[in-house]
C-alpha cells in the first residue's frame, strides 16, 4: 500500500523554484488545452494565436505593453501587501477610486495648469484616492478584526456602483450626447503616447521606477524588514516590538496607492474621461493578484510576470475574435494558471514522497 | 467481547528521532481502580497515552486487555477496545450542540433521527453519574467543567471502559474540580477503569488507588497511594534529592534592577492568572521562578516584557516605570527576553539567519542608517554571534527554520545577551534541548550574572532552577508560595510548594532585609 508523506523542504533552491514554476505553468496550459478541446478548438492553434496576437506582432506587442502598465503598478503594490500576508483583493476598486480622484483633479485644475504640473498632481491625487479606499479595509481589520479578504472584495462593488453613480449623475457631461461619461480631460492633463501605439510613457516609466523603489524598500529598508517579519510570523513581530497597526496602515497606503495611480494612468493615458467601471479597468485588479503571485512577491519580477499576463489578455482578445470564443475564456485561462501556480508553491516548499506503508 | 477488566502495557518503548520518549514502560490498571500517572513535562506521559489511544505505534512492547494481546493502530481501534480519552484541550465543535458533538464519531447512531437516541443516552449517563448537562446547549455556552463532562459522556456513549484523563483539572475551578472528583469516585464504584495523568501531587494522593511515576521516559516507581508520603512522591517525580553541581560564587546583591509590585494580570480567558505578585531582581543575581506550567508564569513574563497588559500594580526597571509600555520601549530600557515558545515568538522561521539575528534590535543605530538596514554590519554581527554562541549552521544565509531547536535557542539567547541587557528574562531556555546545549546555555546565563546582569529565569526544570538561581520563587495558581534562598534549608520542600501543598511563612521580607541591609 502506498502512502504519501509531506515534509518541509530544508533548502529551497533557485533552480528547484524555477523548475516547479515551469512545471506548474505547463500543467496549467495542459488543462487549459483540455478546456479548449472541449470547446471544439484545437488547443495548439489557440495557443499559437494567443502568442502571435500578443508577442508575435509589433501591434500585439505594443498592446501587451499597454496592458502591462497597470498590471505592473498594481502587482507591485499587491506584492508588498501579500508579503505581510494582508490579502488585498480590492485593487480593482482602489484603481477606480484613484481614477475618480485623478479625474477630478484633472477636470477641475487641469485647464489652469500646464502639463508638467497637473500630471504629477493627478497621480498624487490618484495615489491618495486608492490609499484612502484601501485604508478602510486596514482600519476595519485593525479596529474590528474584520477579515480583509471580505472587506476589500466587497468594497469593489461599492466603489464600482459609486463610480456609476457619478457618471450618470453629478459628473455626467452635457457634451456627450447623453452617454454616461464625464467631460474630456483638458489637453494638459492627457498623457502623451509613444507614437504609433497606446503606450503612455509617463506611466510606464513611473511603474518601472516604482518597482525598483519597492524592491529596495522591501528587501533593504527597516520598513520592509518589518513587513516581512509580520508576514512570516506576527507573534514574533509583536515580540520584536514592531508596530503592527502602523505597518499595516502603511502597507495598505502603498498597496492602494499603487492601484490608484494605475487608475489615473488608464484615464489620463487612454480613456480621457470616466465611464463605466468595466471600461476603465478590465479586471486589472484581479489579474494583478496572479501577477504578484507569479513574481513570487518580488516587485522586480512583477515587471516580467505583468508582461506575461498582459500578453494573455491581448492574446485572449485575439482568439475571441479569430476563434469566436467567449470573453470569459481569458478569465478561465488566468484562473486555471493561478490554481496551478499556488499548487506549484506547495511543491516548492514541501517534499512530497510516495512510500510503501511498510517502510514508514 | 468480554468487558475490559484489566489493561496492561508491557515493555513499551517509543523513540522519536533517536530520543527515547518511552523506555520499557510497564503499567497495569484494573476495573474499579484509578491509576495515577505522574511525571514532569516531557517525562513521556502523553506519548504513552497516545500509544494507548492509537495515535502512535510503539517500537516494541505490547498491550494486553484481559490478558490477551491486542493491536491498537488507530483511535477507532482504541475506541472499539473500549478505550476513551479526554484530552487536556477539548476536542469539541464550539458552534454545535452537545448532542451534535456526541453524535460525531458515534458509530452506533441510527441513520435517521439520531437525536432522540443520543439524548436518551446523555440523560441516562447524566443520571448514573449525577451530571448536569443540557443536551441542547451549544458548546460555547458551557463552562470548562461542563465541556469536560461532555467529553466524558462522549467517551462513555462510545462504550469506553477505560477512561484516560489528561491533566483534567488544569482548566477547572476548585468547585468544578470537586464535582469532577465526585464523578470519578462514582465511576470507580461502577467498575470503570481510569488513568489520571497529572503532576499535581494532591490529586494523585487523594483520588488514585495506585500511582506510576515516570521520569525521562522511564518508570521510576509504582506505589499504592495510601500511606504514601507526598515528599516521597515529589522526590520520585523530580528525580533525586537536591544537590548542587554548578560552581557559582556568591556575589554582592546591591543594585536593584527589576521591581515588581502587586502585579495582577489577566489570562487569555479574561480572568486573573497572576494575582498580586511582588518581587525584585538585583544585579549579579539570577532569580528563578519555579512552578508547574500554567500557574501564571507565562502571563507574568509577558507582562514584564510588554506583551500583555498589567491590570494593576507596577513594574519598573532601573527605577524607570515600564508598566504597560510597548515591547520596544521596554526593550530600549534594557530588558531582553528569551521567549517560552521559541519558534512561535523568537524567530521568523522563513527569514534568513542574519535577519533573525537582529530581530528586535533592527531599529537600533548600529544596524540601521536612517530608513535602511545596514546589512553589512548586520552580517558581521551575525557571524560574531554564531561564533560566540556556538550556533551550528552551514552559513548565515540559510532560512532559520532549518536550524535545530538547540541552535535556534542558542541564536535567540545570543541575540538577547549580545544586547548586554540589564535584565534578561528567560523562559524555559533549555526546554527540549540535549544535554550539551543545555549545559552551554546555563553557563551563558551564569556568565551574564557575573557580568552584572540581572536574570529572571522561569523554568519547570527544578534541577535548572536549583543549579543556577540565587533565589527561588515558587509560583502556584498565580501567587508566590514563597521566595527561598538557594541555601535555604526549606529548599527540599520546593516540590511540595510547586504542587501547592505548602505555603511557607511569609518571611521573604526577612530575607530581603538580610541581604539588602
Amino acid at each position: 500500500m502506498l502512502r504519501v508523506t509531506v515534509t518541509d523542504r530544508e533548502q529551497i533552491s533557485a533552480a528547484g523554484t524555477f523548475f516547479t514554476l515551469v512545471l506548474a505553468l505547463a500543467a496549467g496550459l495542459l488543462v487549459i488545452g483540455g478546456i479548449f478541446l472541449c470547446c471544439g478548438v484545437d488547443p495548439l492553434f489557440a495557443f499559437k494565436k494567443i502568442v502571435s496576437g500578443s508577442f508575435g506582432s509589433l501591434y500585439g506587442f505594443k498592446e501587451t505593453i499597454t496592458k502591462a502598465i497597470p498590471l505592473i503598478l498594481i502587482g507591485g503594490g499587491l506584492a508588498v501587501a501579500f508579503k505581510a500576508k494582508f490579502w488585498n483583493i480590492g485593487a480593482e476598486s482602489q484603481l477606480l477610486m484613484g481614477a475618480i480622484f485623478g479625474t477630478w483633479v484633472g477636470l477641475n485644475w487641469g485647464p489652469a495648469l500646464p502639463g508638467p504640473v497637473i500630471v504629477p498632481l493627478m497621480f498624487l491625487a490618484g495615489f491618495i484616492g486608492g490609499a484612502l479606499w484601501g485604508l478602510i479595509s486596514a482600519v476595519l481589520k485593525l479596529r474590528f478584526a474584520i477579515n480583509e479578504v471580505i472587506s476589500t472584495l466587497m468594497l469593489n462593488y461599492i466603489c464600482a456602483e459609486f463610480l456609476t453613480l457619478l457618471i450618470v449623475g453629478p459628473w455626467k457631461s452635457p457634451k456627450k450626447f447623453g452617454f454616461p461619461y464625464t467631460d474630456d480631460l483638458p489637453a494638459s492633463a492627457m498623457l502623451s503616447l509613444l507614437p504609433g501605439s497606446r503606450i503612455h510613457t509617463f506611466t510606464l516609466i513611473l511603474a518601472l521606477v516604482a518597482m525598483v523603489v519597492l524592491t529596495v524598500m522591501l528587501f533593504k529598508s527597516r520598513f520592509g524588514y518589518e513587513v516581512r517579519v509580520i508576514g512570516e510570523n506576527p507573534d514574533a513581530a509583536k515580540y520584536a516590538g514592531i508596530d503592527f497597526t502602523r505597518t499595516t496602515l502603511l502597507i495598505m497606503i502603498i498597496s492602494g496607492g499603487m492601484a490608484g495611480m494605475a487608475g489615473v494612468g488608464e484615464v489620463a493615458g487612454l480613456h480621457h474621461y470616466l465611464s463605466y467601471p468595466d471600461t476603465i479597468s478590465s479586471g486589472y485588479g484581479f489579474t494583478a493578484i496572479i501577477v504578484a503571485w507569479l513574481a513570487k512577491l518580488n516587485p522586480c519580477y512583477v515587471v516580467f510576470s505583468a508582461i506575461f499576463f498582459a500578453g494573455i489578455l491581448v492574446g485572449g482578445d485575439a482568439i475571441q475574435i479569430s476563434l469566436g470564443l467567449p470573453a470569459a475564456t481569458v478569465d478561465i485561462f488566468n484562473g486555471t494558471l493561478l490554481i496551478f501556480l499556488i499548487m506549484g508553491d506547495f511543491f516548492t516548499k514541501n517534499r512530497v514522497r510516495l512510500l510503501s506503508k511498510e517502510k514508514v | 467481547m468480554k468487558p475490559m477488566e484489566t489493561l496492561e502495557m508491557i515493555d513499551i518503548s517509543k523513540s522519536f528521532h533517536g530520543v527515547r520518549a518511552n523506555d520499557n514502560i510497564n503499567l497495569k490498571v484494573s476495573s474499579g481502580e484509578i491509576l495515577g500517572l505522574l511525571g514532569e513535562n516531557g517525562a513521556g506521559k502523553t506519548t504513552l497515552m497516545n500509544i494507548l489511544y492509537g495515535l502512535y505505534q510503539p517500537d516494541s512492547g505490547e498491550i494486553r486487555i484481559n490478558g490477551r494481546r491486542v493491536t491498537i493502530d488507530s483511535p477507532r481501534a482504541s475506541l472499539e477496545h473500549g478505550i476513551g480519552m479526554v484530552h487536556q484541550h477539548f476536542m469539541l465543535v464550539q458552534n454545535h450542540t452537545v448532542i451534535e458533538n456526541i453524535a460525531l464519531g458515534y458509530t452506533r447512531a441510527p441513520g435517521l433521527f439520531p437525536q432522540k437516541k443520543i439524548r436518551d443516552h446523555i440523560l441516562s449517563f447524566s443520571k448514573k453519574f449525577n451530571f448536569d448537562i443540557d443536551p441542547d446547549k451549544k458548546i460555547w455556552q458551557l463552562s470548562a467543567g461542563e465541556q469536560q463532562r461532555v467529553e466524558i459522556v462522549k467517551a462513555l456513549v462510545n462504550g469506553a471502559r477505560l477512561l484516560i484523563l489528561d491533566e483534567p483539572t488544569s482548566v477547572l475551578t476548585p468547585q468544578e474540580t470537586r464535582d469532577f472528583f465526585e464523578i470519578l469516585e462514582r465511576m470507580r464504584t461502577e467498575g470503570q477503569l481510569i488513568i489520571l495523568i497529572s503532576h499535581k501531587l494532591d490529586e494523585i494522593k487523594n483520588l488514585c488507588d495506585r500511582v506510576t511515576v515516570l521520569r525521562k521516559g522511564q518508570v521510576v516507581g509504582h506505589a499504592e497511594t495510601c500511606g504514601l508520603d507526598k515528599r516521597e512522591l515529589a522526590r520520585m517525580m523530580i528525580g533525586r534529592d537536591v544537590v548542587f553541581s554548578f560552581s557559582r560564587e556568591k556575589m554582592p546583591r546591591e543594585e536593584k534592577v527589576l521591581e515588581v509590585r502587586d502585579v495582577t494580570v489577566d489570562g487569555d480567558k479574561g480572568y486573573p492568572v497572576v494575582k498580586g505578585i511582588s518581587f525584585d531582581v538585583y544585579r549579579n543575581e539570577i532569580l528563578g521562578i519555579a512552578g508547574v506550567s500554567g500557574n501564571g508564569q507565562r502571563e507574568l513574563v509577558e507582562a514584564i516584557t510588554g506583551l500583555r497588559l498589567v491590570n494593576s500594580g507596577s513594574i519598573s526597571v532601573n527605577g524607570v516605570d515600564i508598566t504597560n509600555q510597548s515591547p520596544r520601549k521596554i526593550h530600549n530600557n534594557g530588558v531582553s527576553h528569551v521567549p517560552e515558545e521559541r519558534i512561535r515568538f523568537g524567530i521568523a522561521p522563513n527569514l534568513f539567519l542574519y535577519e533573525n539575528a537582529i530581530l528586535k534590535q533592527h531599529h537600533q543605530k548600529k544596524f540601521s542608517r536612517r530608513a535602511f538596514l545596514a546589512y553589512g554590519r548586520i552580517k558581521a554581527h551575525t557571524k560574531q554571534l554564531i561564533k560566540d554562541f556556538q550556533v551550528a549552521t552551514p552559513s548565515i544565509n540559510v532560512q532559520t527554520k532549518n536550524l535545530s531547536g538547540g541552535n535556534i535557542q542558542k541564536l535567540i539567547l545570543g541575540r538577547e545577551i549580545a544586547d548586554q541587557p540589564d535584565l534578561l528574562v528567560a523562559s524555559h531556555p533549555t526546554y527540549g534541548l540535549d544535554v550539551g546545549a543545555t549545559e552551554y546555555l546555563r553557563n551563558q546565563l551564569l556568565k551574564r550574572r557575573e557580568e552584572g546582569g540581572a536574570v529572571l529565569l522561569v523554568s519547570e526544570d527544578l534541577d535548572e532552577i536549583l543549579e543556577l538561581c540565587d533565589r527561588i520563587a515558587v509560583i502556584f495558581q498565580g501567587r508566590f508560595m514563597g521566595i527561598l534562598d538557594s541555601d535555604d534549608p526549606l529548599r527540599t520542600d520546593i516540590g511540595l510548594m510547586m504542587a501547592g501543598t505548602k505555603e511557607l511563612e511569609p518571611k521573604d521580607g526577612a530575607h530581603a532585609a538580610r541581604h539588602c541591609h
